[in-house]
């Protein structure tokens, strides 16, 4: 047997053994989710104990170097991990933007003593984070963000407004973006950490169309932050934001594989008209075609043979394929999937679901920005 | 196993693209058709072919070949398809050898593809949509079989050595191969809106020995399935270079082409619809890997191969018509070569089910 294949035994008998029976079922719900942090919530006691099992192996952010919390795989160890836990359907362990943003941009622009303070608690759901990018004058414009972080010796004073940061009111830290020169547009910017806990830092749900407030509008007034809490250098961090922006765009290109077809396939088993079963099943043939592109782009991007604005492409793709999904379900369910609030429809699941996903299109960057990124850096098209 | 291009099989394409432009670049296929070419296909490209070792890429090394995959082979299609190359290497070198492989055939139909001097053709469809029925039968006669029926859609059908043709046999579905002097078959080239010849065939009672069937009687859809499955993995390849052809060219034309002083390619409207073009083409790539890769791994690969074949006929078509598009008017012209591609690709689409076919067939399979 060889090594990889003796891994593989390895790795679908400790998951038989450690992944509890609960969390190998689908999510019913965004509520289902599992995101740790100082203050978790828990649907199920079972998540608690996947992702404790999962943290301690450093299986929950499984290519990360084992000092950092990881588990140190090979890429082709952490493709067969993937590969087992899918075999199983087993439910992600840690949602965490720390695993699918901070991180990745740590392990390239962190200092070591940053390094060893943060990733272990991203890896074992110890610590929730919020990305603090977005604001009400700087949306796809980014980097025309306001808010201040004045020199104040060994600390900045943080001042002005995020918006659409999601989970903001139930994260631990905050990785953030603020201005530190005004002179100059993306040189002007620096990347931050800080607690949320801090004095100064207050933040507001916004209601939703889908009737949820995920996201929030978060207000600095006047929070201290240690000059040692900053990631990379002052006036560079467009550097890690773009670098993390890339991550971020992984991470919601997944959303294109969603639960596959497979809610779509148990709805259109149940009889739809026969048009509608022609858009499903052309759908199908996207969505598993994404997900073999999907398995593509993780494998290029491993062995650093993807072009570094190919999340782009990955994002635009998926998020506009999750949003097809959804119209599609809609479109099965009827009249059932309109209600709001009954039992039988979990409190609307299905129309919250369907309304989530038009933002999939709009947050870490706009179809339309992702088209112009693939037009510029890719095709090289003129300006 | 990486969804990617490992090292030999990134040589392979590079060797490939560099021949494949330089012996049958698209100029060459448009001498044939203004040379009203009634072979389809140049002869000596076939024999070069073959001297590459291309002829024998899926034979296995017991028998002379070079004994790869369909990953590899693949990569050859994508070129053809990119440089719109007349040639019978899809439905010879990668249908019918992987049909004919392991069977009593070999040994009399694979020296003569491997030395680049033997042709074989597919006698699949019976009606203008591939559809899987087949209506053609294969009496018992004598020692042999009586074939009467008629197929088309034959790509080299006319000038092909070897016909594999598809029959009802009383219990089942039987593949033959059968010889092109075979008595009573006639084959009728027309040519099609890509300017390549395709054949209507007859079987007029036509006599074949027993071991003209390929496998078992009745056992057809074993060598059948794995032809078709070859067949249409190769065709995917093949329209991904067609429809990569098609894109290369037109986002080089935004880079040239000047309108209200500035080249085209700087408007915004143009820049996101050559983007989506390209996110389509990465994924019908991927999908085209996938079906070769688990070809070649032997597991269960239909419905990866119903996958590539829908997604690279929808993605190709999208590029083929956005290059005509954004050519504007010398798009429409026969000088060009963009409207080559259109319509080679329109036959690619059609050619062993079209992107609906395919996802018929995969919402059948899921039961829908």
């Amino acid at each position: 047997m060889s090594d990889l294949e003796q891994f593989r035994a390895e790795t679908r008998a400790w998951l038989e053994e450690n992944c509890p029976p609960e969390m190998r079922k689908p999510m019913r719900g965004e509520k289902d989710a599992t995101w740790g942090g100082r203050n978790p919530e828990y649907a199920h006691p079972d998540q608690k104990v996947w992702m404790d099992r999962m943290g301690a192996r450093g299986w929950t952010v499984p290519d990360w170097p084992k000092e950092y919390g990881g588990g140190g795989l090979s890429p082709a160890e952490t493709k067969i991990l993937r590969e087992e836990l899918k075999r199983i359907n087993a439910r992600n362990p840690l949602n965490s933007f720390g695993i699918s943003m901070l991180g990745p941009a740590l392990l390239k622009y962190g200092t070591e003593e940053q390094k060893l303070e943060h990733l272990p608690k991203i890896a074992r759901g110890e610590i929730r984070w919020c990305q603090g990018y977005s604001e009400p004058n700087a949306g796809s414009d980014l980097a025309g963000l306001a808010t201040s972080a004045e020199d104040a010796g060994d600390h900045y004073i943080v001042n002005g407004q995020k918006v659409w940061t999601s989970y903001a009111d139930k994260a631990d830290w905050i990785f953030c973006l603020v201005r530190t020169d005004k002179t100059t547009k993306q040189g002007g910017i620096s990347f931050l950490l800080f607690d949320m806990a801090s004095e100064g830092v207050s933040t507001k749900p916004i209601l939703l169309i889908s009737g949820y407030s995920p996201f929030c509008e978060t207000f600095f007034d006047n929070v201290k932050v240690p000059k040692a809490n900053r990631v990379h250098d002052e006036n560079k961090g467009w550097d890690v934001a773009k670098y993390l922006l890339g991550h971020e765009r992984e991470m919601i290109s997944g959303m294109g594989l969603g639960a596959g077809t497979d809610q779509l396939i148990e709805a259109a088993r149940k009889g739809v008209d026969p048009i509608l079963r022609g858009q499903i099943a052309l759908f199908d043939v996207r969505s598993r075609a994404f997900a073999a592109m999907s398995e593509r782009f993780i494998d290029e991007l491993k062995a650093g043979k993807a072009h570094p604005a190919q999340p782009s492409m990955m994002k635009y793709y998926g998020t506009e394929l999750n949003k097809t999904r959804h119209e599609l379900l809609m479109a099965a369910g009827g009249s059932d999937a309109l209600e709001w609030e009954s039992e039988a429809s979990n409190g609307g699941a299905a129309p919250r679901a369907w309304l989530r996903t038009k933002a999939n299109s709009i947050e870490g960057g706009t179809s339309e920005i992702q088209l112009n990124i693939i037009a510029k850096r890719i095709l090289d098209l003129p300006s | 196993m990486p969804l990617y291009l490992n090292d030999e099989q990134a040589m392979l394409r590079d060797t490939a693209k560099e021949f494949v432009a330089e012996h049958a670049p698209v100029s060459h296929m448009r001498a044939l058709r203004d040379a009203k070419d009634s072979t389809g296909f140049s002869r000596d490209l076939w024999k070069q072919f073959a001297g590459m070792g291309l002829t024998g890429i899926l034979i296995p090394e017991s028998d002379g070949g070079l004994g790869l995959g369909h990953v590899e082979a693949g990569v050859v299609l994508e070129e053809i398809g990119r440089n719109l190359s007349p040639s019978p290497f899809l439905s010879t070198a990668v249908a019918a050898v992987e049909a004919l492989k392991g069977t009593a055939h070999a040994a009399r139909w694979f020296p003569g593809i491997l030395a680049g001097e033997t042709v074989a053709a597919l006698a699949i469809d019976e009606g203008p949509k591939h559809n899987g029925r087949i209506e053609m039968q294969a009496e018992r006669a004598g020692n042999g079989f009586r074939l009467t029926g008629a197929k088309t859609f034959v790509a080299h059908g006319h000038v092909a050595d070897l016909i594999l043709v598809a029959a009802k046999t009383g219990g089942g579905t039987t593949l033959f191969a059968v010889p092109n002097d075979a008595k009573g078959l006639s084959a009728a080239p027309e040519r099609l809106a890509d300017a390549s010849l395709s054949a209507r065939i007859r079987f007029d009672g036509v006599e074949v020995d027993a071991d003209a069937v390929i496998g078992d009687v009745d056992a057809g859809d074993g060598p059948l399935g794995r032809l078709l499955a070859a067949g249409r993995t190769g065709a995917s390849a093949e329209l991904l270079g067609v429809g990569g052809g098609a894109a290369d060219m037109t986002v080089s034309y935004l880079k040239e082409r000047k309108q209200f002083g500035v080249l085209i390619g700087s408007f915004q409207a143009l820049q996101h619809r050559a983007a989506h073009l390209y996110s389509e083409m990465e994924v019908a790539r991927g999908a085209v890997l996938k079906a070769a890769q688990l070809l070649d791994s032997g597991e269960d690969a239909r419905e990866a191969v119903a996958v590539a074949k829908a997604m690279t006929g929808l993605a190709t078509t999208l590029a083929v018509q956005e290059g005509v598009q954004m050519h504007g008017g010398i798009g429409m012209t026969d000088e060009y070569d963009i409207g080559f591609y259109m319509k080679r690709a329109r036959v690619l689409a059609e050619m062993f089910g079209d992107s609906n076919f395919h996802a018929d067939a995969l919402a059948r399979a899921a039961g829908y």
